[in-house]
């Protein structure tokens, strides 16, 4: 299977300001990307590049082949069939609901024209407001015109800039996913942007991680969670502990609490001193264990609870415990690691 | 616009809503009733000889002028805001200068430029012995393209104005759904420009239909000219103001059905509006832009303010003296205040109808900026005459209090000039104001009172700063618009108040317009000054 | 403040002594040097007030006997005659008055006189026409003037006047058949003014045309090469059709004295020439000579119709003309 996108070495820069810098990644056909960072590390720049509102400096993007961009050339945004969906959505006031969603669609016949709106408020479950203006609806109905509206050109690629930014928490969770469906249902192929770890790993096939105008790590959701390839991408992604530990073998490092051998090789050299990453989900509850912890503070999320407890070095970690086992705090518990992925780096 | 949800202090902005209208709608009080007195001998003469004629010129000329305006304004507007080109930054704001020359010297200039007796046609007599090929400048499509040249700046700030705050992120939209930059601009850029761009289309043809000194210098027989010749031929004022009514309701009827058209639509920006950038034009297409820009600047400003410039060196010795400042003075300040009263004005309309917009509320305020619609001379004395008779009555009250010989109270003060100036001008004000409220949204308003503000503090903190474009507009186009003004100064000027417009009537009206100049071009040099300073603003 | 400045600013108008308002729609230029001698001469202010006649009209009249007023000057008698008819003017009781100005130049009720004669007759140009191929206002409507004839438009007052007098002396159906003519022969639309009128007869556009001659004298001075002519028109008939810039005193004028002396003045031998030759106008004071470059266009025969019929038969006129055809 070939790539759709191919984003190769590319570099842009505002004046003497680099936002970009020599980045790459490619994305599949029919597959959800996501580019996820803090605000200002050139995730939003990336999407602009693609969408061609922005010029490269240096590198070239290809989509299905041909080249939609280099340093030299440019093909004009509007012939490059990509569709966006804007942060803001940038639905026009003036026009209905249905003008909205019609709007890209001139070419097509009258009829066409009009089945295909109705297919897309169908899709997005908005037929009973095709005659409302913008303002007359709610943000998360707004953001559906605008995802309809990216949609009904049937771009070969939709970009989705921050679209869930604007909206409550609940409705985010609950919209992401079904933006997701309706994404696969259409079969379009996507890449979105976002601030938002959930959002990135309830929505995309793959997930990349931005700092500093550079692209750390391009993988699946699962692979940036387990396998991160940075320090960076390690705090960035989901919550955990660093904590010292020694190599002690090939596969094998020493902590405070024991020794754990992973099933691949670490690439350290014995008794260098590392950092280990622990994740709430390694470290396990368990009465039997001889290995305690003192609680030192607890959140209670519902499912479970998140601790973090002082190992008897003073050294914190965080466990996430069935919501069964409620301990006070100042209790003495016992826990036990289950590290199947053994992620460490190097001290510094 | 959103409705916002009921407020308890509801009622006072339909009160002050009330109360503002009532104040510009006075004049309008005396001249409409009119209408119940005809004089049937002088009506059937008008009907018979005049009327058929002059209504139909009067559509050639709102149909050439409104088209011309849209064509040169809008097109301008663009091009400045949204491709860069050689000269560009000097353009943007050159192109508002016609702006500060008054339509009736731009008339009379253009027509010594371009007419049989004029250095163009006399030139060509010299060289090839014949000019009789050259169509005449008095005539309809000559009369159209001077009162287009004069008006088009309406058109152009505004429209300006309107795609400078659009910022790129429609257009990109738009890209984004396969239309191209140009195609971007007709579906896109131009729909949601519509308040502004109407707006400024309203004020250029209000004023064509209320001009009679640019027509008269043409001698194009418009509307105005019945309204003329009733009153001052026919010595009828009633039946002048029988004819101003009509062209009230039919402006009036114009607004209304362009508000109709725009609906339930709203016009505000959905998210930041990102600014512009501008799409370079190179070679051929650069060419072309300077040209076209050139080529409005050098018709619309350049020659006619040229020809003045040459006047006024022939007439400086009999015009240049220390009453020449004076008359300035008087100009600058009249219109500085004037400006800032209408805005102020403007902007407690505009707020007052986006607090309390029911119907009746919006044709209150629609009504309310009629004065624009009505010929100057006309409109002066339905200021005069409230005033004249509250004095008549105030004089009867207090005669036992007062001096005697005590002939005004009210008459002849600034007070009664500068409300004299808010009747006329508060459409010119009120026209760029109320358009950049419409793009504060109500989440920004809902988000500000959110924050614990309110009334007062909620207009400067959140309004004012994003009206300031618009406001500066505003200004400027009244400070402009005061500076040309004559009926009404005229009439309602205090005793010594003369101002340059004021000094050019005095000499135009003996026929001196070569001495007029020279306080002509000091009209126009002040009307730089907020030109200037908006420029500036923007940068 | 600005209501205290503006009750201020009217309080103090009384404290001055010996002061007279005219509303006047008379170029301000042309009568402040008149004033200046004046409060020289008498120790009497001259506060002007400048409009057009119609709005001064109707301020009088809303003023009503609140008026600051004392005097309304004009530059043509049909607003005078309609002031009159208006009931805002006062008759004046002067033999001054009656002595220095020929009968047919002031109201016959006494209610407004000439100051300066204004003037109205045939221009030519000298390179095309010769003086004896001109006789008459009337005569310009002869087929033979076709396409060589330049008019100013008929919205100008000066015209309405001399039409008005034509219908006073040659009836309707002649005058309406001379306007007819004059139409016909038109070379080219009517002009808005007479000294673009006059610049088309010497730029060879047309070959006469009617204008007053002060606007003759202005431009023959500024270009004195131009090859343009002044005949006096209908001298084998009743003359050269006159108006006057002229003045009455208001009606609820309070120093009825003080402006009737005004009046006087402006009448007599010493302010005549100042009145006239300022604009190159004519005495109306027969004793008092005109401007020597005024004289130099030779003496003619004034046609002695009362010039307020210019006012009660200007409607009329202007009826006429919009039937006729001319614009």
């Amino acid at each position: 299977m070939s790539a759709l996108l191919e984003f190769s070495a590319v570099s842009h820069a505002y004046g003497a300001r680099r936002v970009i810098d020599s980045m790459s990644f490619s994305l599949q056909d029919g597959e959800i990307g996501c580019l996820l960072g803090g605000s200002g590390c050139g995730k939003t720049t990336v999407l602009r590049c693609i969408a061609g509102f922005e010029t490269l400096g240096e590198g070239e993007i290809r989509l299905s082949g041909r080249v939609l961009a280099d340093a030299a050339m440019a093909v004009p945004a509007h012939q490059r069939e990509i569709g966006m969906v804007f942060q803001d959505y940038a639905l026009f006031p003036h026009l209905t609901v249905e003008d909205n969603i019609g709007f890209g669609l001139s070419a097509l016949a009258r009829s066409e024209r009009k089945s295909r709106v109705a297919a897309m408020l169908a899709l997005v479950g908005l037929v009973s407001y095709a005659k409302n203006y913008p303002h007359e609806l709610s943000g998360g109905q707004q953001q559906r015109v605008a995802l309809a509206r990216a949609l009904a050109t049937r771009p070969r690629l939709l970009l989705l800039d921050e679209p869930f930014s604007n909206l409550d928490v609940d409705l985010r969770e609950r919209l992401s996913r079904e933006v997701r469906d309706i994404l696969k249902h259409e079969g379009v192929s996507a890449i979105l942007v976002t601030h938002d770890q959930h959002e990135a790993f309830a929505v995309a096939d793959k997930v990349g991680v931005m700092q500093g105008g550079a692209l750390l790590q391009w993988a699946t959701p699962y692979q940036l969670y387990h396998e991160p390839v940075s320090r960076y991408v390690a705090n960035f992604i989901g919550q955990g502990v660093l904590v010292p530990g020694k190599v002690s073998g090939p596969r094998c490092l020493t902590l405070e609490v024991g020794e754990f051998c992973g099933l691949l090789p670490l690439g350290f050299a014995g008794g260098d001193t590392v950092d280990v990453l622990l994740r709430p989900d390694d470290v396990v509850h368990d009465d039997a264990s001889e290995q305690t912890a003192v609680v030192v503070d607890k959140v209670f999320r519902g499912a479970d609870f998140h601790y973090t407890l002082a190992l008897p070095s003073g050294q914190h970690v965080l466990a996430q415990v069935g919501s069964h086992h409620n301990h006070a705090i100042g209790e003495s518990i016992g826990i036990r690691l289950e590290l199947d992925h053994l992620i460490a780096f190097k001290r510094e | 616009m959103p409705k916002l949800p009921a407020l308890s202090g509801l009622t006072r902005w339909r009160v002050l809503l009330l109360l503002l209208s009532l104040l510009t709608l006075l004049p309008l009080a005396v001249i409409i009733p009119a209408v119940f007195s005809p004089d049937p001998a002088i009506w059937s003469h008008l009907v018979d000889y005049l009327l058929p004629q002059l209504f139909l010129n009067s559509a050639y000329l709102m149909l050439g002028v409104g088209c011309g305006v849209l064509l040169i304004g809008v097109s301008l507007a663009w091009l400045v805001a949204v491709y860069d080109f050689p000269g560009r930054r000097f353009f943007n704001w050159a192109l508002m200068l016609p702006l500060a020359m008054p339509a009736y010297v731009m008339g009379f200039s253009q027509l010594g430029l371009f007419d049989y007796t004029g250095p163009l046609q006399s030139w060509l007599r010299a060289s090839w012995g014949d000019s009789s090929w050259v169509p005449s400048i008095r005539s309809t499509p000559g009369v159209i393209l001077v009162l287009t040249l004069a008006f088009y700046p309406y058109v152009y700030l505004l429209a300006r104005n309107a795609f400078a705050t659009q910022g790129r992120r429609a257009l990109e939209v738009g890209q984004s759904l396969g239309l191209s930059r140009v195609q971007g601009f007709w579906r896109v850029a131009l729909p949601m420009a519509r308040p502004w761009i109407m707006g400024g289309l309203m004020l250029a043809l209000m004023e064509t239909l209320a001009d009679f000194g640019t027509v008269s210098i043409f001698n194009y027989d418009a509307f105005t000219s019945a309204i003329y010749k009733a009153w001052f031929s026919f010595f009828s004022l009633d039946t002048a103001k029988q004819l101003a009514s009509m062209l009230v309701l039919i402006v009036f009827v114009l607004v209304v059905l362009e508000q109709r058209a725009r609906g339930r639509r709203a016009y505000t920006q959905s998210g930041r509006a990102a600014p512009l950038h501008r799409l370079p034009l190179q070679g051929g297409a650069a060419a072309l832009a300077v040209l076209f820009a050139s080529l409005v600047l050098l018709l619309a400003f350049v020659l006619p303010f040229g020809q003045i410039v040459w006047w006024s060196y022939q007439s400086l010795e009999a015009e240049l003296n220390g009453d020449l400042l004076s008359y300035s003075l008087h100009s600058v300040v009249l219109s500085a205040l004037a400006a800032l009263l209408v805005c102020a004005v403007a902007l407690l309309l505009s707020y007052a109808q986006r607090r309390a917009p029911s119907r009746v509320n919006q044709m209150l305020a629609r009504l309310a900026t009629m004065g624009y619609a009505v010929p100057g001379t006309v409109l002066a004395v339905g200021i005069f005459v409230p005033v004249a008779w509250l004095d008549n009555v105030l004089l009867g009250l207090f005669s036992s209090v007062l001096p005697q010989g005590t002939t005004a109270i009210l008459k002849g003060s600034l007070l009664v000039l500068l409300l004299a100036y808010l009747a006329r001008f508060l459409a010119v004000g009120h026209t760029s104001v109320d358009a950049a409220m419409h793009r504060i949204t109500r989440s920004q308003e809902e988000a500000a009172r959110n924050l614990g503000w309110f009334g007062w503090r909620l207009v400067t903190r959140l309004h004012l700063p994003l009206l300031r474009g618009g406001l500066m507009t505003a200004l400027l186009m009244v400070f402009v618009d005061v500076m040309k003004e004559m009926p009404i100064t005229l009439m309602t000027r205090p005793f010594g108040w003369d101002t340059l417009a004021v000094r050019i009537f005095t000499l135009t009206t003996e026929g001196e317009w070569e001495r007029a100049a020279l306080p002509a071009v000091a009209i126009v040099l002040a009307g730089l000054l907020p030109v200037i300073l908006l420029s500036k603003e923007e940068n | 403040m600005l209501m205290m400045g503006a009750v201020l600013a009217s309080l103090s108008t009384w404290s001055l002594a010996e002061e007279l308002v005219v509303y006047g729609a008379r170029g301000e230029q042309l009568v402040k040097p008149l004033f200046d001698a004046y409060q020289k001469e008498t120790g009497v202010n001259i506060r002007y007030v400048m409009d057009k006649e119609g709005p001064l009209m109707e301020r009088l009249k809303a003023e009503g006997s609140n008026s600051p007023a004392d005097i309304l000057l004009t530059v043509d008698a049909g607003n005078l005659w309609q002031a009159s008819q208006m009931g805002l003017l006062k008759p004046y009781a002067s033999k001054t008055i009656d002595a220095n100005v020929p009968a047919h130049l002031r109201d016959p009720k006494k209610e407004w006189t000439g100051l300066s004669i204004r003037a109205r007759t045939i221009f030519y140009n000298t390179q095309k026409v010769k003086p004896g191929q001109l006789s008459s206002y009337e005569d310009l409507a002869d087929p033979k003037w076709k396409g060589k004839l330049c008019l100013r438009t008929s919205k100008k007052v000066y015209n309405q006047s001399l039409v008005a007098m034509m219908l006073a002396e040659n009836g309707k159906v002649a005058t309406e058949k001379t306007i007819k003519g004059w139409v016909n022969n038109l070379a080219t639309d009517v002009f808005p003014d007479d000294t673009k009128m006059l610049e088309a007869i010497a730029a060879g556009q047309c070959d006469v045309g009617i204008a007053n001659t002060y606007y003759y004298g202005r431009l023959m001075e500024k270009s004195p090469n131009l090859p343009l002519g002044i005949f006096w028109a209908n001298q084998k008939a009743r003359g050269t059709h006159v108006n006057i810039s002229g003045a009455g005193l208001t009606r609820y004028t309070k120093k009825e004295q003080a402006a009737t002396r005004l009046l006087e003045w402006l009448s007599s031998d010493k302010a005549q020439n100042m009145f006239a030759d300022v604009n190159m106008e004519f005495p109306v004071n027969p004793k008092v000579k005109p401007d020597a470059k005024v004289a130099a266009w030779g003496p003619f025969k004034q046609n002695v119709i009362n010039v307020s019929n210019a006012g009660s038969r200007q409607t009329e006129a202007v009826m006429l003309m919009d039937r006729a055809g001319y614009r």
